[in-house]
């Protein structure tokens, strides 16, 4: 199957190639806050959860769980404060779109927040932002204060009775700041180690309190639910296998982030679904220099490896996961050249996670540490073979799903050394043989090299 | 040594913060519910202002949130994102290395404009121009490679681009920070 990609009409990126598309005259000139004010005139917060349960709306953050269901969780009758947190830390390798989004239509955000919040009875709402997106923070907060001004925030939102306050809280550069319970006590003053689960955020969460997670396109996807209704975010996407009761599709609008070795890198709106390959070709303009992918990452650095023969898999949350891959992630696609060494990418991607592991689980920060050492010392030709047993050992026991971490960090991590050594064996033996003509055959334990070839890690 | 005051009690730190800073971090109070929520903020608001963040701030961040100093300087540490012996240079350059950047040449890049500046990545030039840091993805990857310089994205860099960059902080006056 293939969708006629290039005729999709985008609904997310709508508005972003107009002038000042970030300011509140342009988006209200194109509709926006249309569905504020019926939900505050038409609907009680449970009728907006309604919507997007039915609508079948997952989230966009990377893991793709339901929305509504996530909502849900919350404790009935709360007699509050209920805390939403809209996590734009967005700091996953090759992830941009909520960039783009806080940049070009901030608004489109803004009003995803208001009635997300309404819909949990959240009259708080922190917007966490990582710190290396000045522009995007600026531009938050001129969207905020101008929805302030036209009364869309603060008390008694339209007339409605409903009151919110939304604010900025800067990030201070560190991935884990995106996992949610890292994002929450990062949120509270501490450091961002992750908390052990449950309890949940929606039972105790910020400041202990019923607190709800979402991701920015989460948000602003639940405005064209309100807006269009749920059958019309049913009509795009992959609808659920009507075979597996438990599969409930991969329905609506996505944006893809593309960069790597592609003509024209970017950041794209196309129903979920399209294949790696129609990204690549259709929407970034193929592979640059006339060449040829090699491997391509389809949702952000944790996802790992895709070979040439798997593109043509569907970019929708099951996808993935039948080539060996985490998931649909970001869906955010990294795409690597023929010319381009899987040594390269390997080491690159052990040193992220070895940068950024959180230090708290003994085989998170392990094993991050001793992968980013192994690929060091492969990489500098003294490599040998059962290095990479060593690795595929530290990747088919670190992270959440063997169950040895508490977070999702060692799972990214784990994936990109499992799929590269599975799906790459052969070009990293042959780098080794070649690199190390000597020493590859050699057991016995050898000395790490000290530091990253001199620089800081 | 026979003086027991703990140390961020009031009459043991000298106001090290200027008014204009204490109160732009009290005027984060009433977005929490705990003061302890402040300290990123604060910590914030003071590496902006000095660039960098001394433990005399660390402790008069601590007074003012009812928080031990460890427990400000607990969360400082953990960031790597708040210098604490020296201001940082007037440019900050967070250069990106990681995939996207690399793959199109960025950390090769990186090196050239280390050398330009004759520092290692990682430090500030002795006239406290500039510091260059090795930064994970920057998030502007169909730009790559990047860098980003204070609040400024500099986008599918060249050597060309980094030859003008040094010109011109070269050229820049140095005037007293922010
Ligand atoms: C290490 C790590 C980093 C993450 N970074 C982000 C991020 O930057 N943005 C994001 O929305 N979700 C991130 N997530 C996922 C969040 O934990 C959470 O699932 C998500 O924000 C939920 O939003 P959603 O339900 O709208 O998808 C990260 C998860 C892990 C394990
Ligand atoms: S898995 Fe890694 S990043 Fe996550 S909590 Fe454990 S040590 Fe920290
Ligand atoms: S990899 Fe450099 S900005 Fe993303």
């Amino acid at each position: 199957m293939s969708f006629p990609v290039l005729n999709y009409e985008p609904v997310l990126l709508a508005n972003i190639h107009k002038e000042n598309s970030h300011t509140l005259a342009v988006y209200e000139a194109a509709g926006g806050y249309r569905a504020l004010r019926k939900a505050m005139k038409e609907m009680k917060p449970d009728d907006v959860l309604a919507t997007v349960r039915a609508a079948g709306l997952r989230g966009r953050g990377g893991a793709g769980f339901p929305t509504a269901l996530k909502w849900s969780f919350l404790p009935k009758d709360h007699p509050g404060p209920i805390y939403l947190c809209v996590n734009a830390d967005e700091s996953e390798p090759g992830t941009i779109v909520n960039r783009v989004q806080m940049e070009e239509d901030p608004h489109q955000i803004v009003e995803g927040i208001i009635l997300s919040a309404y819909a949990t009875k959240s009259t708080t709402a922190y917007f966490y932002i990582r710190y290396e997106y000045p522009l995007s923070c600026q531009r938050m907060q001129a969207a905020i204060d101008e929805a302030y001004a036209a009364g869309f925030l603060g008390k008694n939102i339209l007339g409605s009775g409903y009151s919110l306050d939304l604010f900025i809280h800067r990030g201070a550069g560190a991935y884990v700041c995106g996992e949610e319970t890292g994002l929450i006590e990062s949120l509270e003053g501490k450091r961002a180690w992750p908390r052990i689960k449950p309890p949940f955020p929606a039972v105790e969460g910020l400041f202990r309190k019923p607190t709800v997670v979402n991701n920015v396109e989460t948000m602003a996807c639940v405005v064209h639910i309100i807006d269009r209704g749920a059958e019309w975010f049913r009509s795009i996407g992959v609808p659920p296998n009507p075979q597996d009761p438990r599969d409930v599709g991969s329905l609506g609008p996505k944006l893809f982030g593309i960069s790597g070795h592609v003509n024209k890198p970017g950041c794209y709106e196309a129903p979920l679904g399209i294949t790696a390959r129609q990204a690549i070709d259709e929407l970034a303009g193929g592979v640059w220099k006339g060449r040829k992918a090699k491997a391509v990452i389809p949702g952000g650095l944790s996802t790992g490896l895709m070979s040439y023969d798997e593109l043509d898999t569907p970019l929708d949350f099951a996808g993935p996961l039948k080539v060996g891959c985490l998931g649909l992630g970001t869906a955010c696609l990294i795409v690597m050249d023929e010319t381009y060494s899987m040594v390269d990418f390997l080491y690159n991607s052990c040193r992220f996670y070895a940068h950024e592991s959180c230090g708290q689980c003994t085989p998170c920060r392990e094993g991050t540490h001793w992968s980013m050492m192994i690929m060091e010392r492969i990489k500098a030709g003294k490599g040998r073979l059962i290095d990479l047993e060593y690795l595929a050992e530290i990747g088919n026991t670190i992270g959440i799903i063997p169950g040895t971490t508490i977070c999702g960090l060692a799972d990214g991590a784990a994936w990109p050394i499992k799929t590269c050594i599975r799906k790459f064996r052969g070009e990293l033996e042959d780098y080794i043989k070649r690199t190390n003509p000597t020493g590859y055959a050699v057991e016995v334990a050898v000395p790490a090299l000290t530091g990253t070839n001199g620089k800081p890690h | 040594m026979s003086t027991t005051l703990a140390p961020h009690t009031d009459a043991f730190v000298k106001r090290y913060l200027s008014e204009e800073i204490r109160a732009a971090i009290e005027a984060f109070y009433p977005r929490y519910p705990s003061r302890r929520a402040v300290v990123l903020p604060a910590l914030h608001i003071v590496n902006e202002r000095l660039g960098y963040v001394p433990i005399e701030a660390v402790i008069e961040i601590a007074q003012m949130l009812e928080l031990a100093p460890a427990q400000v300087q607990d969360t400082l540490s953990f960031y790597h994102f708040f210098p604490q012996d020296k201001p940082s240079g007037k440019f900050k350059v967070w250069f990106c290395r990681s995939l996207s950047c690399s793959c199109r040449e960025g950390e090769v890049l990186m090196d050239y404009l280390a050398e330009k500046l004759g520092i290692h990545v990682g430090e500030t030039t002795a006239d406290g121009r500039v510091s260059l840091l090795p930064a994970e993805c920057l998030g502007v990857c169909e730009f790559a490679p990047a860098m980003l310089v204070n609040d400024t994205v500099h986008k599918d860099l060249t050597k060309e681009k980094i030859d003008a960059f040094v010109e011109m902080v070269k050229a820049e006056k140095l005037g007293a920070r922010g």
